[in-house]
């Protein structure tokens, strides 16, 4: 019990840490504005967009997961489905934060509900995850339901907050359960379709754009929805693996195992993706395709994509989730779900920033010299800035949803 | 002493351009389709056109319209310059105006792709699609900031797209992204754009291109011309000559 205290205490350290620099980073973003992102006319988009995509896999990828249970019924990854539901919802929460932040006007991104241009995959973008964002709230009442009714008799915040959210719901008999459950597999079907139609427009936000040979091919909305899974899936194997308060238990080391085996399937899928679309462009040795390629193998940034994406992101997960030993140690399979999580960023980041690094015509960069049109980038320090307040966002919004409400794994939904 | 032979009298360039320009201004805009020709065979490198764009459009530092590509070709002693001009190519399917998700970017009745900036949210997805590196993104810089004082030529109205507007923290077109945009507001006027009337190499035309009577219409029946990238359907009306 006190060594969990001294891990929440640190939890907590961390999180308010974060939430000052952002503080920081924000106040400099919304004062002072662009001038001190270091992003220009040549790479337009940044560590901001990288993220955003980032957050929006790990949400997508959660709720794909959540979905295995309460839509295709795979009754063995039941104690983690409501936890995926709430990690889905947190992490869009932070993406909507890190995309808006990024506009030149964020005063008027309203402006993609009111006059929308449905050419735009952005346009559609937007639509889309307003929609599934909206699903996710009402699919998530549903879920919890019964519990928040339940909860709402407890003492303290937690009883305060379920009795409010609850929404005057009272009913707590096994045939509302029942009730809620047709509904939570309907929401979630649809979710299914929404979240493939949101992510994969992602994806075609980027294959659409035929001025940047490196997005611009047909494996890159499928990549984006597998990367979602991938993520998505790290990031539950580690949470599981560390947080669930069945840890010890045989159940709790089979799931982690049933949970490891996925995960690493999606892991070497998505190795061979990357394999094919590298392996392809590189054979057509066309300058303007392969110089991105060139820039992430052995540009000056070369270890996120040789040490991020290769030795964090395919060598430790597949080794450790491969080996029978590390595969049934929580600890292990954890760390494996861990080195996902940090290795997707090197992911997000080399899907933005070296295809960007390559101006559209040759000598663009140098024929008006000015740092706006460098060919280099680096995030500045208002930027890293915004983006750890909008994980300390997301990390203190999650620990408080885990604490105060009904989401913990093993909640006990399917007792009808 | 030898006779001095009579030099023959030509037809000057931007006379005559003038004179398709108010032809073509008082046909109705659908009918007009603004065009540039760029003669490579006369550019000398200068760069006045983009400082020409710079002083009319007062556009920060990192913001240019108007840029002249630069290649050295051969190694030394035998070598060669060669220059590209890249003005917006204007082009007749902008790739630019696909991808803006409020619509805030799109090609007017004249042909010429506007930018609406008090509705532009400053996404940059349109930096990203464009083949040909023509916008920019207003990062609210100025060229004179670490002086005493802000010089009053960066500070003092533009009338781009024929609207007056200061440039001011926060305030459009800070925040938002800008390209040429053939100079709009002085054709409406009866001028050519800045870079066609300041070209020292005459290198720079300008007009109609649905007017066959027009010089840039003369001049892509009699020359070898090239537009840039051809290959991906953009349709420029942004022509070379080689």
């Amino acid at each position: 019990m006190n060594s969990k205290k001294g891990w929440s205490i640190v939890y907590w350290a961390v999180v308010v840490a974060l939430l000052a620099v952002g503080v920081v980073g924000w106040y400099w973003r919304l004062t002072v504005g662009h001038q001190m992102a270091n992003y220009g006319s040549i790479i337009p988009w940044g560590l901001w967009v990288a993220m955003y995509i980032y957050f929006i896999g790990l949400s997508a990828g959660a709720f794909l997961i959540s979905s295995l249970v309460y839509v295709f019924g795979v009754e063995r990854f039941r104690p983690m489905a409501r936890l995926s539901l709430f990690t889905a919802l947190v992490a869009l929460l932070m993406a909507l934060l890190q995309i808006w932040v990024d506009l030149g006007h964020m005063e008027r991104f309203y402006e993609v509900y009111t006059r929308p241009h449905f050419y735009s995959m952005m346009a559609w973008m937007v639509w889309l995850y307003t929609t599934y964002f909206v699903l996710l709230l009402v699919e998530m009442w549903f879920v919890t339901r019964r519990d928040l009714v339940r909860w709402s008799r407890k003492p303290g915040l937690s009883g305060t907050l379920s009795r409010i959210l609850a929404l005057g719901s009272k009913d707590e008999s096994d045939a509302s359960a029942r009730r809620d459950e047709q509904k939570v597999r309907v929401l979630g079907a649809l979710g299914v379709a929404l979240a493939i139609a949101f992510h994969g427009g992602v994806g075609a936000l980027f294959a659409v754009d035929k001025s940047r040979p490196m997005w611009h091919t047909g494996l890159y909305p499928l990549m984006f929805l597998l990367a979602a899974l991938v993520s998505g899936g790290g990031l539950l194997l580690a949470i599981y693996a560390f947080l669930a308060p069945d840890r010890g238990t045989e159940a709790h080391k089979s799931l982690v195992e049933s949970l490891s085996k996925l995960v690493l399937g999606l892991v070497l899928l998505y190795i061979l993706f990357t394999w094919a679309d590298f392996s392809i462009v590189w054979y057509g040795k066309i300058p303007a395709d392969v110089e991105p390629i060139k820039i992430i193998l052995f540009g000056k940034y070369w270890y996120v994509f040789w040490l991020g994406e290769v030795l964090l992101g395919m060598l430790v997960p597949v080794v450790l989730l491969s080996l029978k030993a590390t595969r049934q140690s929580p600890l292990w399979a954890g760390l494996a779900g861990a080195s996902i999580v940090v290795a997707f960023i090197a992911v997000r980041l080399n899907i933005v920033i070296p295809p960007l690094a390559v101006p559209e015509l040759q000598g663009l960069a140098d024929a008006a010299p000015a740092f706006r049109m460098s060919t280099n980038y680096l995030p500045s320090m208002m930027e890293w800035f915004v983006t750890l307040g909008i994980v300390g966002f997301g990390a203190a919004l999650y620990a408080l949803g885990y604490g105060l409400l009904p989401v913990r794994p093993n909640m006990s939904e399917k007792e009808v | 002493m030898p006779e001095i032979p009579v030099i023959q009298e030509r037809e000057d360039v931007i006379a005559r351009m003038m004179d398709d320009l108010q032809r073509a201004l008082k046909k109705p805009p659908s009918e007009r389709r603004w065009g540039m020709v760029i003669d490579l065979t006369k550019c000398t490198g200068c760069d006045s056109c983009t400082v020409a764009c710079k002083s009319e459009h007062k556009t920060p530092p990192g913001v240019n319209y108007n840029v002249v590509i630069k290649e050295e070709i051969g190694t030394y002693p035998n070598v060669r310059d060669v220059f590209l001009p890249r003005p917006c190519m204007q082009c007749e399917n902008p790739p630019c105006v696909d991808v803006c998700p409020v619509s805030a970017t799109y090609k007017n009745e004249e042909g010429i792709v506007v930018i609406d900036y008090d509705v532009c949210i400053g996404c940059r997805y349109c930096i990203t699609a464009c083949p040909y590196g023509a916008r920019s993104f207003d990062f609210g810089e100025w060229y004179t900031i670490d002086t005493p004082e802000v010089a009053p030529y960066e500070t003092a109205p533009t009338f781009e797209y024929s609207e007056e507007r200061v440039r001011e923290d926060g305030k459009s077109p800070i925040g938002n992204v800008r390209k040429c945009n053939f100079c709009i507001e002085r054709l409406h006027e009866g001028l050519l754009p800045a870079c066609i009337t300041t070209c020292v190499g005459r290198a720079r035309y300008f007009g109609d291109l649905n007017d066959p009577d027009s010089l840039v219409s003369e001049l892509l029946r009699q020359k070898h011309a090239f537009r840039l990238k051809e290959e991906l359907g953009t349709e420029p009306k942004v022509y070379y000559l080689t």
